[in-house]
């Protein structure tokens, strides 16, 4: 594309209309934040419902009243029901991954920061960038709707005027099935019991909006990282966030569609009377499949074809939720190590290592689903190797440290607890993606801590470490070091007493999504060990309000920032603080060094900015392929 | 604050390290014959992911430490963008560990999945519906009788769908506890009336998912006597957490007692059996 055309795509005016400004805005910056503030809100959400777990887990059969106000049918007295306790499971996970893992590292930070880094004007698209985010917003009201649709008995009367699956009110906060929504279970209707009605109906449209605002978002990012870098911004001088804000658009590219269409088919099974996912001679409640208009006959379907369509979009998933995280954390540990990123080009070919890979070992979920036990041990390797990359990213990030001058901001606290979590969570991979050990391990409470320790807190304490860092830049104000110093201590303490002694309880062979252990004479041992991580949970958990009130706190009354408050090199530095609506007020900079010039002999400050035309870097260090 | 960030991280090291070594909470007794080889494959897998977290741990807390900003140097970070050499070291090395361990970790696998149950296995078939699981044996002429999902009738307890008109079926009896032999090879072959589950005995460290629509065979030998408990490991609805049943593995004679029973019989037969044997004692 020649700088003539892309110039006419993404020029436009400043708005000036409060609405064009801040709600229907076209401003790759507005809608990074409007991204943000969606995932703060769903994080409120997803963390309520873990809570909820925790206090049932614990004091199983304790009276909270408040619950019994929200949903009357689902906590009657106050006591969560089995069923309540498994939508909050599955409403837990579907929110967290979606609409805070997915939104707030790619939607969030890379929208408002890619374009900048790179040194473009704006997204390639600006209206199809508004539209991924209203398209991902509905997705998010219509699975709040899948809540109360069930826990309200009123609305799901409602609701149930569109027909017989969409009967609702069945007394949980939506729908049961994991995340994961394993079929048919998931595909069957209210026949199969709570929690399998409207609810469910409204989870899988949820997910199929969300991939449709993914799947725009992607297309923008890819084009406009390859089209509209300024001049002298060479691939190989993109900060490590625009990599992996890269690679994070290919795999939603490549992953998302997959999702939608078995989404939708799933929806086909569960409203139109298909058999997609749903095997012929079914028995279920007391009735055989096809024998009575509640339960219309289902012939010819695959339970396991879910699987394979869930989880080849879902394994790429758990990078598209971490590769974010890694990128800012490779760009934080060297601003503040002031240090250039160890062994750079490495990093580049470790984030597309892992995204290539990630494509390659989605069978690791299902060695015990009844899948050939040959395609087992190929999907076993190649889940090992895909350690190799992330130990090398490991490396790296300890490289970086090596022989530099940290400045503990509570930005670089929270990238280098990304680092000490990304280790602790990502390792036992190792255990898990081995077969044989799988028949132990498979859906016991070790998985459950994995994929919380590397896919989520690792993730989040990402997004904590950008926040922190970026904020500044976003605002204009700083946020304050001394409550976020504080949200460090007790957010890294939290989550590792919370998720260690996880791995313990699956060791012994405490499964998921378990309401109550109580059945069970071999997990009783484990009680001390569940009540140490409920109160864990509630401590932690209580801790993010001193987070929210420094976010929302500093934004009005933080001390105002200049504009390089971190002597940060990369181009988001270069422009005033907040930027201006063009991001460089009419004059594209242009780049001369590649991203990381930290501590250069003989230069007069310890950084060198991306476009210090003046400054000399040492041969061969400033992956430069086109000196200017 | 380096050397505070340093302190707590080597401290969650230690803690993490001693919660498993301190031997309070580990697996239960493993009572099939594959598990000793389960087990020390996980042992080294563990000491494996052991040793790389507690270095990878201990490498960090000593980087904040030693290289912490103490703003009264004005000497600046060692300028350096890397080692190749580094690179490719630390590559081939965590490349030959990581996919050895993968390898290594199939050698379990493959024993008890790539070849069918060997002749002369007890054969058992187990249908899970929601939150209860039904086990089929076969009567003296080892040959289980037909079943049709069209039969099925939990009202007369005829839960598998037991086709009354084939006489194979005749001596057939169902229960919703298993038993099975010790030191001799089983075969469960699998199936679901209605959801996925998942048959999971942890002494067993065995699971495997039961799929409707599908008959899934595997096989294993257990080789204690005694009862133990039998989970389900797949979401399957509202009262998953219930669909709880028990395994006997029995003495060849009393496998022998049951196997000449009618159905009334055999569950009386069961349920003493039951009552015989305790669970382990967990500590």
């Amino acid at each position: 594309m020649s700088a003539e055309t892309h110039e006419g795509v993404h020029r436009h005016p400043a708005p000036t209309s409060f609405i064009r400004k801040y709600i229907f805005s076209i401003d790759h910056k507005v809608i990074g934040i409007q991204y943000i503030m969606l995932a703060l809100a769903a994080v409120v959400v997803g963390m309520t419902m873990s809570l909820l777990m925790r206090l049932n887990l614990s004091w199983p059969g304790t009276s909270w009243p408040i619950l019994e106000t929200l949903f009357p049918t689902g906590a009657p007295g106050g006591v969560m029901t089995p069923e309540f306790y498994l939508s909050l499971v599955t409403m837990h996970g579907t929110i967290m991954v979606f609409f805070v893992l997915t939104t707030a590292p790619q939607g969030g930070f890379g929208n408002y920061f890619l374009p900048i880094q790179i040194g473009a004007e704006d997204m390639a698209f600006p209206v199809l960038n508004m539209l991924s985010f209203w398209v991902t917003l509905v997705g998010f009201i219509v699975i709040l709707l899948a809540i109360f649709v069930e826990g309200n008995a009123s609305l799901g009367q409602a609701f149930s005027a569109l027909g017989p699956s969409f009967a609702g009110g069945s007394g949980t906060v939506g729908p049961i099935g994991g995340w994961t929504g394993y079929a048919p279970l998931s595909a069957l209707g209210k026949i199969a019991g709570p929690g399998q009605g409207a609810g469910m109906n409204l989870w899988v449209i949820s997910i199929a909006i969300f991939c449709v605002g993914s799947l725009l978002g992607a297309l923008n990012f890819i084009t406009t990282l390859l089209n509209m870098r300024t001049k002298g911004m060479t691939l190989m001088r993109m900060p490590l966030t625009c990599w992996a804000w890269f690679t994070t658009a290919v795999l939603a590219l490549l992953s998302f569609p997959v999702l939608l269409g078995g989404g939708i088919l799933l929806l086909l099974d569960r409203i139109a009377g298909t058999s997609f996912f749903i095997p012929s001679g079914l028995y279920v409640s007391g009735l055989l499949s096809g024998s009575n208009p509640n339960f219309p006959l289902h012939t010819g379907g695959s339970p396991i074809l879910w699987q394979h369509l869930f989880w080849f979009f879902g394994h790429p998933e758990v990078y598209i939720a971490i590769l974010p995280g890694m990128g800012a954390t490779s760009h934080i540990l060297a601003t503040f190590a002031r240090k250039p990123v160890f062994g750079y080009r490495a990093m580049v070919f470790a984030i597309f290592a892992i995204g290539l890979l990630g494509f390659f070992v989605w069978g690791h979920h299902m060695f015990i689903s009844g899948m050939s036990p040959y395609s087992a041990i190929a999907f076993s390797v190649l889940t090992l190797s895909i350690g190799v990359p992330s130990a090398v990213k490991t490396f790296n990030w300890l490289g970086t440290l090596w022989g530099s001058r940290i400045r503990f901001t509570t930005a670089m606290l929270f990238a280098l607890g990304f680092v000490s979590l990304f280790v602790a969570g990502g390792i036992t991979g190792l255990i898990l993606g081995q077969s044989s050990l799988d028949l132990a391990m498979h859906d016991t409470y070790i998985v459950t801590a994995h994929f919380h320790l590397v896919m989520g807190v690792a993730s989040i304490f990402g997004m904590f470490a950008a926040l922190y860092f970026w904020f500044p830049k976003m605002f204009g104000r700083m946020m304050n070091e001394g409550l976020g110093r504080i949200h460090f201590w007790i957010t890294f303490i939290g989550v590792y007493t919370i998720f260690v002694p996880m791995h313990i309880m699956g060791i012994v062979g405490m499964p998921r999504r378990y309401s109550s252990f109580g059945e069970y004479e071999f997990l009783k041992t484990l009680h001390p060990l569940v009540l140490l991580v409920s109160v864990a949970a509630v401590i932690t958990i209580l801790a993010q309000v001193i987070f929210y009130f420094n976010v929302f706190w500093s934004i009005f009354k933080g001390k105002k920032a200049s504009d390089n408050p971190w002597e940060a090199t990369t181009l988001e530095w270069t422009t005033s603080t907040p930027p201006p609506h063009d991001n460089f007020a009419g004059v594209l900079p242009t780049v001369y060094h590649g991203p990381y010039e930290f501590a250069v002999p003989g230069a007069p400050n310890d950084f060198i900015m991306q476009t210090d035309a003046g400054a000399e870097v040492p041969d061969g260090h400033g992956h430069n392929g086109n000196k200017h | 604050m380096g050397r505070v960030l340093a302190v707590i991280i080597w401290t969650i090291t230690l803690l993490s390290v001693l919660l498993f070594v301190a031997g309070k909470w580990w697996f239960p007794e493993a009572i099939s014959e594959h598990a000793p080889a389960l087990d020390r494959q996980f042992l080294i897998t563990i000491l494996v992911v052991g040793i790389s977290f507690t270095a990878a741990q201990i490498g960090l807390g000593w980087m904040v430490w030693k290289y912490r900003d103490t703003g009264s140097s004005s000497d600046r970070a060692t300028y350096s963008h890397g080692s190749n050499r580094l690179e490719v070291v630390w590559t081939v090395i965590t490349a030959i560990v990581f996919i050895s361990l993968g390898v290594m970790g199939q050698s379990v696998w493959a024993s008890l999945r790539l070849h069918d149950a060997p002749a002369g296995s007890y054969s058992v078939e187990v249908v899970a519906q929601q939150f209860q699981w039904n086990f089929h044996y076969a009567g003296k002429d080892g040959k289980p009788g037909r079943t049709d999902p069209k039969f099925i009738d939990d009202g007369t307890l005829n839960f598998i769908g037991l086709d009354a008109t084939d006489p194979a079926g005749a001596d057939d009896a169902v229960t919703s506890a298993l038993a099975i032999p010790v030191n001799r090879p089983v075969e469960l072959r699998l199936r679901s009336k209605d959801v996925i589950h998942n048959f999971w005995v942890p002494q067993l460290r065995f699971k495997q998912d039961l799929v409707p629509g599908m008959e899934i065979k595997v096989h294993f030998t257990a080789n204690r006597v005694g009862k133990y408990e039998l989970a389900c490991a797949e979401l399957c609805g509202q009262l998953h957490f219930k669909m709880k049943s028990y395994m006997l593995v029995l003495p060849e004679e009393e496998i022998q007692q049951l196997q000449g029973l009618a159905q009334e019989q055999f569950q009386a037969k069961m349920a003493e059996l039951l009552n015989k044997y305790p669970l382990p004692t967990y500590k």
